[in-house]
């Protein structure tokens, strides 16, 4: 019988994020103020969360894994389910808006072959709306992953999405560090 | 006169070649203000912010001066400073540029900030979209540890301070400063009743707790280099040192302009210096400080407790007037307007 990625069971978390828990929750006088931290460590690590995570979460700061659900389940950056390969985040809040960001929205569904709110077939792309992220003078911006891509007119979005499609052939992809004045720096 | 920029908070981090690292902050003057800061009692640099007329930038406006006065000093609890990165009030960009680009010259003044409240913990509650931002404050932060000027035993004083970046989750209610302080003890962003909860007195772990937004920390450091007299000569009595006005929406040059506080009208702002809608197009109403402010038509007055207030939607010319500033302060909430166009006909 073939079980479907999403059912089979989780990973390990990798021995560098086990290794970096203990000193993040030093850093805190109480510990359960380490929960977001931690969460944000696993995330980056397995790209969601599960529930063995929650637990061991929990166990670090002293919590029920049902406080640390609470917390999973408030903030929208955590999530629960794998999402594409490439999550992409139009801003859809007014000043973004203005300059266009519905327009782009629907050409990037078409150029991205993927719905809003939703993952593309091929498991390529996550596409979202979401609301303000600071950027608002330079609108449309598009937050993909860990770079922040800014002026992204609705006439660009088939180049916009091929140089997106580039990326996922890019084993350094998100490797290396920044360099000032990229979209990786600003991300 | 037209509407002129006075950097002071971005006059650094605009140069071209300006860097984040400590080795360019330091070439560029930095933490001399801590320096003399820590060469003062707590209590005096306490006081020189409040002579130099600093209020906050998170929203409210509130003197800063006053605020470090109210944190509860005789309950023998440690203090702690929070500084609120969150910037998720839409149309805000302003906090971002002094993180990515000059991170130092916030961690100074939250060193100062620190000694002036003697909190002995500071905590960066940044966006958690910030991605590289956190990593870039958590490299300065290092840099800053290693040279003595943040951690332990802070330039010989024999005061230490630890300041840890925490990410938030991207959620909105965060920015608010209890629900800030909630998030930061690692449960659900939910704000609290006030009262009893005043951070000053009731804040992060139920201990005294001063939460002030990121841009105000960047000020601190120049009150300190200015002295608060000095300092309180820059923009206008009751509203002192220069605002960052985040313009968003569809103006010819939208983008970040720093200008004395109090000195230019929405007019002058929008159109000297962004050169007024884009082409065949004319204002319809801009929002003036964020979202959460009250939308203002072209022509409109501002209404409110200040109702003489001139309207500056339009290309007024007025001379910047006390009533004026007064707006500025109680109704700009983060002074990032959005200017929404309508074409003309
Ligand atoms: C719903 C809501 C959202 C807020 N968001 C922010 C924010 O993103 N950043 C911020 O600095 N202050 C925000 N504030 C204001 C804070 O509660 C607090 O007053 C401020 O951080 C204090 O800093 P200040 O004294 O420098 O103004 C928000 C307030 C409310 C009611
Ligand atoms: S409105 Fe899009 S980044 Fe602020």
């Amino acid at each position: 019988m073939h079980e479907s990625p999403s059912s089979a069971p989780a990973r390990a978390l990798k021995p560098e994020t086990l290794a970096r828990a203990p000193g993040i929750v030093a850093q805190y006088p109480q510990k359960r103020s380490a929960t977001m931290p931690l969460l944000h460590l696993v995330q980056e690590d397995r790209g969601h969360i599960t529930k063995e995570d929650m637990h061991w979460v929990a166990e670090l700061v002293g919590v029920t894994p049902m406080q640390v659900l609470e917390v999973v389940t408030f903030y929208p950056m955590f999530r629960q389910h794998p999402i594409g390969r490439r999550h992409v985040r139009v801003c859809r809040t007014l000043s973004c808006a203005l300059r266009g960001s519905y327009a782009l929205m629907e050409n990037l569904e078409k150029s991205l072959n993927c719905p809003r709110g939703e993952t593309s077939p091929d498991g390529d792309f996550t596409l979202e709306f979401v609301e303000c992220i600071a950027d608002c003078g330079c609108g449309p911006v598009v937050h993909v992953d860990a770079s922040m891509h800014e002026n992204v007119r609705p006439e660009d979005a088939d180049k916009f999405a091929a140089q997106l499609k580039a990326t996922l052939k890019d084993p350094a992809y998100g490797q290396h560090p920044p360099v000032p004045g990229t979209p990786e720096w600003n991300g | 006169m037209p509407a002129v920029e006075r950097p002071l908070i971005y006059a650094n981090l605009r140069k071209p070649g300006y860097t984040v690292d400590l080795d360019c902050y330091l070439r560029h003057g930095g933490y001399e203000a801590l320096r003399k800061a820590v060469a003062l009692k707590p209590e005096d640099v306490c006081k020189e912010v409040e002579t130099s007329g600093l209020r906050g930038r998170g929203g409210a406006g509130f003197p800063t001066g006053m605020k470090w006065k109210f944190l509860d000093r005789k309950s023998g609890k440690p203090a702690y400073l929070v500084v609120n990165a969150d910037e998720s009030e839409p149309g805000t960009y302003k906090d971002r540029q002094i993180i990515y680009k000059d991170p130092h010259q916030m961690l100074e003044g939250i060193a100062i900030t620190a000694w002036a409240i003697q909190a002995k913990q500071a905590f960066i509650y940044i966006r958690g979209e910030f991605i590289h931002g956190a990593k870039i404050l958590e490299r300065a932060i290092a840099e800053a540890k290693a040279k003595g000027f943040l951690g332990q035993n802070i330039l010989g004083s024999g005061y230490s301070c630890e300041v840890v970046v925490h990410r938030g989750g991207g959620c909105y209610v965060c920015g608010e400063e209890t629900g800030l302080i909630e998030s930061l003890e690692g449960k659900r962003g939910y704000p609290r009743i006030k009262p009893p909860y005043f951070p000053a007195v009731l804040g992060l772990y139920n201990c005294p707790t001063i939460v002030n937004n990121a841009e105000p920390m960047a000020q601190v450091k120049h009150v300190l280099a200015f002295g608060g007299a000095e300092f309180a000569k820059i923009g206008i009595p009751g509203d002192s040192g220069t605002h960052i006005w985040g313009v968003s929406g569809l103006v010819k040059r939208p983008g970040l302009y720093e200008i004395e506080a109090g000195k230019a009208t929405f007019g002058e702002l929008l159109y000297d210096l962004c050169g007024g809608p884009l082409d065949g197009r004319k204002i319809k109403a801009i929002i003036p400080g964020g979202s959460s402010t009250k939308i203002l038509k072209v022509g409109e007055r501002f209404k409110g407790k200040l109702a003489n207030a001139p309207s500056s939607t339009g290309r007024s010319r007025h001379p910047p007037r006390l009533q004026q500033h007064r707006r500025v302060r109680h109704g700009l909430g983060t002074a990032a307007p959005s200017s929404s166009t309508t074409p003309s006909r």
